[in-house]
């Protein structure tokens, strides 16, 4: 059963024509996203906390933030 | 690092940016795959019923359209959602429960239930039986609208907060009925009215392009068939879309007064609001009707939420953005006192925040439900940013919705009549109306989403404390990056989509 089911998606992409383009579209852009501009340009800014620290963390900007700083 | 308030400000800006223009290209492709995911079904349908080698050939055609959409505008869901942990991370945890729950579902039921049955539907022609195809087009079309469900549940809770509380101990709302969050009048209205417009959409598309195959001569059967079948479609989602647009007005009169404000650049509440069609023209008590159902009801006006009118028990913004402060020094005191150990103090103001409690209920009502005005500066901003973009996008969005049941209505007859494919003026008009339902359906979202603004959530968290605390020089950059990228993917796409178009469907 598994491998009639491996076997259908292989041979379907396979015989992809058009799909094979928006696959290589679609992973070029995720690439960019995701390798590119997540690594470079944006701090992950509560990622690594846990819960208390992400807790305070946000509670901090939530009360900081009533004044623009 | 402190952000300068000049700094947070271009944060919020390049930001709203940044994430409009992810949104506005992610809904270039999304809703041609809503609606024409049931149009290839009802033409599947046909071909099961009939065995006729046309239908099959038919809805092939279409699907491979269908898929293009369809797999660009899985990926560009997903950068939205990266973004919100990016650049909107405050508002993401502040939230993370509510909205996370929906978004959860939407990933696991797209995953699976789309991307299951759409490998049947491209794969598996003559590999699986006619039915159990057929059965596969259906869920794939259903499984995309049911997609589009929980991302809309969650955008409405957004613009009308329900079903949860919000706890001071993790600075997080959570959500204490689900079916409040799902079946909330806002949710259900948007996600109809959104899936039928997307249905319009769908069926101009169809109908536009059937009208260049018989402009060229081209296909003219496929072509004609399918523009009866997309303009019956298309028609009956043109009805759902006027029906809950209506429903879209009473609760944004209700829920979003400043949003109908802006829509209608209404500067004076009055009774018997007459509805703007363009500067100049209006349609006496018009807006009355539409906002309440009733000629004599009072619609509220720009400076009645500005400078506020007790007599329709309206407060003024700068008192509401008192209101506001007041509750986030409450919280702040809440965290002091947990600083200190006072758990007493704790304790006593963490009641407050309890909706369930007395205290919580006055609290609640007199001050946490303004919670968001506490970050504004100023009365001037609770006001949207483009009040006439607003204004102007409402009326492109119902003057072209207008247009699309005209065209409806025109290709029907012509289609009765045997005379489609004999006068050019309505398959050109057709043709050019393709690029024209993409303005409509994005216009629609500029009113959504533009006439909420400042909020993220309705008045409980402007963009200016939702932001990520970040650089905007990073925002600005990343910004043009997208902005290129997109561009070019975009011209690709549409080259991709235009090839296949010429090529027609194949035999193969």
């Amino acid at each position: 059963m598994l491998r009639k089911i491996a076997l259908f998606y292989y041979e379907g992409f396979r015989s992809m024509t058009v799909g094979r383009t928006l696959w290589a579209i679609i992973l070029i852009k995720l690439a960019i996203m995701f390798l590119i501009l997540k690594i470079f340009f944006f701090p992950a800014t509560l990622r690594g906390m846990d819960d208390r620290e992400k807790a305070d963390f946000v509670t901090h900007e939530l009360i900081q933030r009533k004044t623009h700083e | 690092m402190n952000l300068l308030a000049a700094d947070l400000g271009a944060v919020v800006d390049w930001s709203r940016a940044q994430f409009a223009l992810t949104a506005i290209y992610h809904w270039l492709f999304v809703p041609l795959t809503l609606g024409l995911g049931f149009i290839i079904a009802f033409m599947e349908t046909r071909y099961v019923r009939t065995g006729d080698e046309f239908w099959k050939r038919t809805t092939k055609f279409w699907m491979r359209l269908f898929g293009i959409n369809f797999a660009i505008g899985v990926a560009t869901g997903l950068i939205l959602e990266f973004e919100f942990g990016t650049n909107w991370s405050n508002y993401s945890y502040f939230v993370g429960d509510i909205f996370g729950a929906p978004l959860a579902i939407e990933g696991i039921m797209a995953f699976f239930m789309e991307s299951t049955f759409i490998a049947v539907m491209f794969f598996g022609w003559d590999k699986v039986s006619k039915k159990f195809h057929l059965a596969a087009t259906w869920l794939t079309a259903i499984g995309a609208n049911l997609s589009a469900l929980w991302i809309l549940v969650a955008n409405a809770w957004m613009q009308y907060p329900a079903g949860m509380r919000f706890n001071p101990e993790t600075a997080r709302n959570e959500m204490v009925n689900f079916w409040d969050v799902l079946f909330s009048p806002v949710a259900m209205n948007k996600f109809f009215h959104t899936v039928t417009s997307a249905f319009v959409l769908a069926a101009v598309f169809v109908i536009g392009v059937s009208a260049w195959y018989l402009l060229r001569k081209r296909e003219e059967r496929l072509a004609r068939k399918s523009i009866k079948i997309a303009s019956i479609f298309g028609l009956i989602g043109a009805v759902c879309v006027i029906w809950t647009g209506d429903g879209s007005a009473v609760q944004v009169a209700k829920y979003q007064p400043m949003k109908l404000a802006t829509m209608e650049n209404l500067q004076e509440g009055q009774t018997h609001a007459p509805l703007s069609l363009v500067p100049g023209v209006e349609i006496p008590s018009m807006l009355s009707v539409l906002a309440y159902h009733d000629t004599e009801a009072y619609v509220v006006g720009i400076n009645d939420l500005i400078e506020g009118n007790p007599e329709q028990g309206i407060l003024s913004a700068d008192e509401k953005i008192k209101r506001g402060q007041h509750a986030i020094e409450t919280l702040a005191a809440f965290k002091a006192a947990q600083k200190t150990g006072d758990t007493a103090a704790a304790d006593s103001i963490a009641q407050l925040f309890d909706p369930a409690t007395e205290a919580g209920k006055t609290f609640h009502n007199d001050y946490f439900r303004y919670f968001g005005y506490g970050y504004l500066q100023s009365a001037q901003e609770t006001l949207p940013p483009f009040i006439p973009l607003i204004y102007w996008s409402f009326r492109v969005m119902v003057g072209l919705g207008i247009w699309f049941v005209v065209l409806f209505i025109w290709m029907l007859i012509l289609e009765k009549r045997n005379t489609l494919g004999q006068k050019r003026l309505p398959l050109h008009l057709a043709l050019w109306s393709i690029p024209l339902v993409y303005i409509a359906s994005q216009a629609g979202w500029v009113v959504a989403e533009v006439g909420r603004q400042p909020w993220t959530i309705q008045d409980l968290l402007p963009t200016v404390a939702a932001v990520s605390r970040l650089e905007s020089a990073s925002v600005q950059v990343t910004f043009w990056i997208f902005a290129a990228l997109f561009t070019t993917l975009l011209i690709a796409e549409i080259g991709i989509m235009v090839k296949q178009i010429r090529r027609g469907p194949s035999d193969k």
